[in-house]
């Protein structure tokens, strides 16, 4: 067993225990802490398969942004932790169930004998000055440049989804009242008055002086 | 170097217990909104592996856009989420039977 082998065995353990407390926790902000254990230990994983941009957008834009919010939300809320506990031991053999029939027919499916190191061989080491990093933005802003933007666009629908959904009115608020507006007439809006028509007047009485 | 089954497996048990993470949850849509992320990373794990043992940095491209998603996902839940605890003053799954499903 090589070093690299024993550091994986320890991610994955890791992994795979913490993701379990995530589940089965009973307070949620302790869940959340134990999802940022897993995402740093998935990091980890990614580090050995030689993702490096990857592992540490996880750990940045993961840990730094989505769960600090997470943790956000979840401190707002204030959520009685008793009513959490119930039913958990309840559901526990179902729980069991699911998951040892999902990974079993996965693992029969994706196991030693598909994937092994005879089938799929470690690929060659890459030389010393290959970064990673360069080849990832090398794809994504030629070959996949036009994802790219999609994929900004759906970042700003996401910033105007959650602020408009969040936000609540005050009093200088201004808003579409959309019901209004497709209810409105012609009549309501034009009115016709009946005066009488004026002569126009000579243009050297208009300037005084 | 472990091979590329072993961490396939390991991402089939983030995926296992994400998925019965979504089932058996009856109390805490947090819980639940998490449960999503684990299996998302677990997806992905598989997207790193698959692209480094097939020497294809197309995987990893893909990774990113599914992070991207998912974060404006996470963003947008959250924020229904407290929309429906202002209303509700509760995240109880059970609670939740206004559509009557």
């Amino acid at each position: 067993m090589t070093i690299l082998q024993l550091i994986f065995y320890a991610f994955s353990v890791v992994a795979v225990f913490s993701a379990m407390m995530v589940v089965g926790s009973s307070n949620p902000v302790r869940g959340a802490l134990f999802l940022v254990l897993t995402f740093f230990a998935m990091a980890g994983i990614w580090m050995i398969l030689h993702a490096e941009f990857l592992a540490l957008i996880l750990v940045l834009v993961y840990v730094g942004a989505v769960m600090t919010l997470f943790l956000f939300v979840v401190m707002m809320l204030s959520v009685s932790r008793v009513s959490l506990q119930e039913g958990f031991v309840r559901y526990l053999p179902i729980y069991a169930l699911i998951v040892l029939t999902i990974t079993g027919l996965i693992i029969m499916v994706l196991g030693p004998k598909q994937f092994g190191l005879l089938q799929m061989p470690i690929p060659a080491l890459k030389p010393a000055d290959y970064s990673n990093i360069a080849s990832l933005g090398m794809v994504l802003y030629t070959q996949y440049v036009y994802p790219f933007e999609v994929s900004a666009v759906l970042l700003l629908t996401a910033i105007v989804a959650a602020i408009s959904l969040t936000h609540r009115a005050g009093k200088r608020h201004k808003s579409q009242k959309i019901s209004a507006q497709i209810s409105v007439r012609a009549k309501d809006r034009l009115t016709l008055v009946n005066m009488p028509s004026e002569k126009p007047s000579s243009p050297s009485s208009d300037t005084p002086g | 170097m472990p091979s590329l089954s072993n961490f396939l497996i390991v991402a089939a048990l983030l995926f296992g217990i994400g998925m019965a993470g979504i089932i058996i949850n009856r109390k805490n849509i947090i819980t639940l909104l998490m449960s999503i992320e684990l299996i998302l990373l677990a997806v992905n794990t598989n997207f790193v592996a698959f692209s480094y043992f097939l020497d294809n940095i197309t995987g990893q491209v893909f990774v990113f856009f599914i992070l991207t998603v998912a974060a404006a996902e996470a963003a947008i839940g959250l924020a229904i989420m407290v929309v429906l605890f202002r209303r509700r003053g509760t995240i109880e799954v059970q609670e939740l039977d206004r559509l009557k499903g």
